[in-house]
């Protein structure tokens, strides 16, 4: 029997996990000096209050939906994969390399060319650790750290000793050809009289990010590998009684996993910057664990939790504009999420198992 | 003659920058050793580099900071051991969110008391270990007697004295302790009964509680005992090796410890060795950038690297394999 009903469980502790964090973040605004209230209005203007706001906050979350999903794949195999980070910036290589040095015709194909090059290298470096935690037993999340460190370390070799153009002091690439530039939402959505999401970076990719929430959905609950993937973070005695080898779906979950967070690039550095940068990822692979944790490993959780953060991102960069409180709120908020609803999980799960059983004594 | 004394001075950088590895390391070792595995080294040293700096700068008195420094890692050390002990929360996942709360603290913190861009005012005078002195090693008083400046009278120096001089004297007190804590924690765990326990308790707890011994107390003393050596070592960053806190000063130095700590496979004796090694390749990378052996260049990445890409090869067993704890990452739930 069920200790909780399953609309509890999804949905119920994510929010009070949600409330705690909100309460200890306001407490550390009172706590340096400021006004929660007026923090949270200027957030939402700023985020949410015009379309401009909109497309910085659904650029960012276009981001999130990728590491997020990435990190949800991997957890349903429960795994952990902190390497969402390194995955996205060996992505961000791969755009580059099929963006510098393709002769695009146009960039619908180049779209693709980028999103085959950007998931061939995030899975790659996913490969890795996945085949040392499959064949050797090296522990994922030691490996996916240590993996983090080293993509950047190879970026940032890449950048500064072999792509960096001729005379520029920069550690950057050359700006993309025109070709290749992705519409924006200020492209696809304006018209002549009225133009909206006007020099928001939010672009076409924000649609692919959707595409893979429903493309993940259909792969963990509609495929024979999904159930597979399921069934082996289940229980790993049990898949193996089933036929289901550790070794395939370990490296399988990591590849994909890889890939999604890869995929990332195709926002950060095609749609948006147009180049590679040292640190283009910002941050991001980490902040999937925090929306997969959030939306409990679900593609429609992940989404909502992505939107929330984007949300965050913009309205704590309205926040560092306007007030005293620096951008490094949102970092402190992140953690709290990520205590609430990871960590300290079990510190609001075992009060409300407890309240559901009495309820239920009390009706029978 | 000048080959020797680049060497010198660059093992005398080596021991610098080994010290608060060496002390995170140590401080995973007690924690990792008790099953409890703690990614959160980084954050734990990054919050204690800013009170250590804080509270030295408004008082003046760089063991306040100190105080202060390991004040701050133990709240976290509590929280770690709150989620992963009490409530038998996921570790790495608190070792995660404690890394980032420590990222966004410090720099809300420092902004809203100093203003400075999130850094602490410059540590002087009784705001900073002053390095120690040994008798007869050649120092600033010296060069104050003779008119010449140290390094000139160091190279001057007979090779013995220069060792001497450059590479064991002449640190903050808290290279020696960090020194000092790895003969400490080889006798503690190994020749003491709560080493012993303590060891226990992260192969198989369930035989520490058949004895009847308190595994939630034990492995809260692991995670405490971990966060006073991070406190040491956050405060080692911001007050001796450097006058003050900047924002993400640890960069990524606890996650060097952490790799150190399974080159060395949990030993302490293997751990300093690993850290002194680790601690050499970032003097390299400090003084020379891109080394040319012969022709080939190495790029200064690569010693970035370096200790990464050795912890991966020790992880995957090609080179002796590392066994973690056997009930590491587990919690303990009595009567199962």
């Amino acid at each position: 029997m069920e200790k909780m009903p399953k609309w509890a469980d999804v949905v119920l502790i994510p929010l009070i996990s949600l409330i705690l964090a909100a309460i200890l973040s306001a407490l550390v605004i009172l706590a340096i000096g400021e006004n929660p209230v007026e923090a949270v209005n200027l957030m939402v203007t700023g985020a949410l209050g015009s379309t401009y706001g909109w497309g910085y906050t659904l650029y960012y979350a276009t981001n999130f939906m990728f590491t997020g999903l990435a990190v949800a794949v991997a957890f349903h195999a429960r795994l952990f994969n902190i390497g969402g980070e390194g995955q996205a910036m060996l992505g961000g290589l791969g755009v580059a390399m099929v963006c510098l040095y393709v002769p695009w015709p146009h960039w619908s194909i180049a779209l693709l060319g980028a999103c085959a090059a950007s998931m061939l290298f995030g899975a790659a470096w996913a490969a890795i650790p996945a085949y040392l935690q499959a064949k050797r037993g090296s522990h994922i999340v030691i490996t996916t750290i240590m993996f983090n460190f080293i993509a950047a370390a190879f970026l940032n070799y890449m950048l500064v000793n072999v792509m960096r153009p001729q005379g520029s002091q920069d550690p950057a690439t050359a700006r993309f050809p025109e070709a290749v530039h992705l519409p924006t939402f200020q492209s696809m959505f304006s018209t002549a009289e009225n133009v909206v999401f006007r020099g928001a970076p939010a672009n076409i990719s924000f649609f692919v990010a959707l595409l893979a929430c429903v493309v993940v959905w259909a792969l963990i609950w509609r495929t024979r590998l999904g159930y597979e993937i399921r069934a082996y973070g289940h229980s790993e005695t049990g898949a193996v009684y089933a036929g289901i080898s550790p070794v395939r779906i370990t490296i399988i979950a990591m590849l994909i996993s890889g890939a999604l967070a890869g995929l990332m690039a195709i926002n950060n550095v095609m749609g948006e910057a147009e180049r590679l940068v040292l640190n283009s990822t910002e941050g991001a692979g980490f902040i999937g664990i925090a929306v997969a944790l959030m939306g409990r490993s679900h593609p429609f959780g992940v989404f909502l939790a992505a939107i929330l953060f984007g949300f965050l991102y913009q309205g704590g960069a309205e926040l560092a504009l306007w007030t005293s409180i620096p951008r490094e709120l949102i970092v402190v908020i992140q953690a709290l999420v990520i205590l609430f609803t990871g960590a300290l999980d079990n510190m609001v799960r075992m009060p409300l198992e407890k309240l559901f059983l009495g309820l239920r004594k009390g009706a029978e | 003659m000048e080959f020797f004394v680049t060497l010198i001075q660059v093992l005398d950088s080596t021991i610098r920058l080994a010290t608060p590895l060496l002390l995170a390391c140590l401080a995973g070792l007690y924690s990792e050793r008790a099953g409890i595995f703690d990614i959160g080294l980084e954050g734990k040293m990054l919050m204690a580099a800013f009170f250590s700096a804080a509270v030295a700068a408004v008082t003046g008195s760089v063991w306040l900071g100190l105080l202060a420094g390991i004040a701050s890692s133990l709240i976290l050390s509590g929280l770690h051991g709150l989620a992963s002990i009490t409530f038998r929360g996921n570790q790495l996942i608190s070792g995660v969110a404690i890394n980032f709360l420590a990222a966004g603290m410090t720099v809300l913190i420092a902004q809203s008391w100093f203003k400075q861009g999130g850094r602490t005012p410059s540590l002087f005078g009784g705001g900073r270990f002053e390095s120690a002195e040994f008798p007869y090693a050649i120092g600033p008083d010296d060069a104050e007697l003779t008119g010449r400046s140290v390094s000139d009278l160091m190279s001057d120096a007979n090779a013995l004295h220069l060792i001497y001089s450059e590479l064991l004297s002449g640190h903050s007190i808290l290279v020696y302790i960090a020194f000092l804590m790895v003969p400490a924690t080889w006798w503690v765990l190994f020749r003491t009964r709560f080493g012993l326990r303590l060891r226990a308790v992260g192969e198989n707890p369930a035989a520490v509680d058949t004895a009847g011994v308190s595994v939630v107390g034990l492995r809260y003393a692991a995670v405490a005992i971990c966060g006073v050596l991070c406190g040491i070592a956050g405060a080692y960053l911001a007050t001796a090796l450097q006058a003050g806190f900047v924002k993400d000063m640890t960069a990524g130095r606890g996650f060097i410890a952490l790799a150190a700590l399974i080159f060395a496979k949990w030993r302490p004796w293997h751990a300093m060795w690993a850290c002194l090694l680790f601690g050499l390749l970032q003097a390299i990378a400090l003084r020379f950038q891109n080394i040319d052996l012969g022709g080939v260049v190495i790029p200064v990445q690569v010693m970035d690297a370096l200790p990464y890409i050795l912890t991966v090869v020790i992880l995957a067993g090609f080179v002796g394999k590392a066994i973690p704890p056997r009930a590491g990452g587990e919690p303990y739930v009595k009567e199962r």
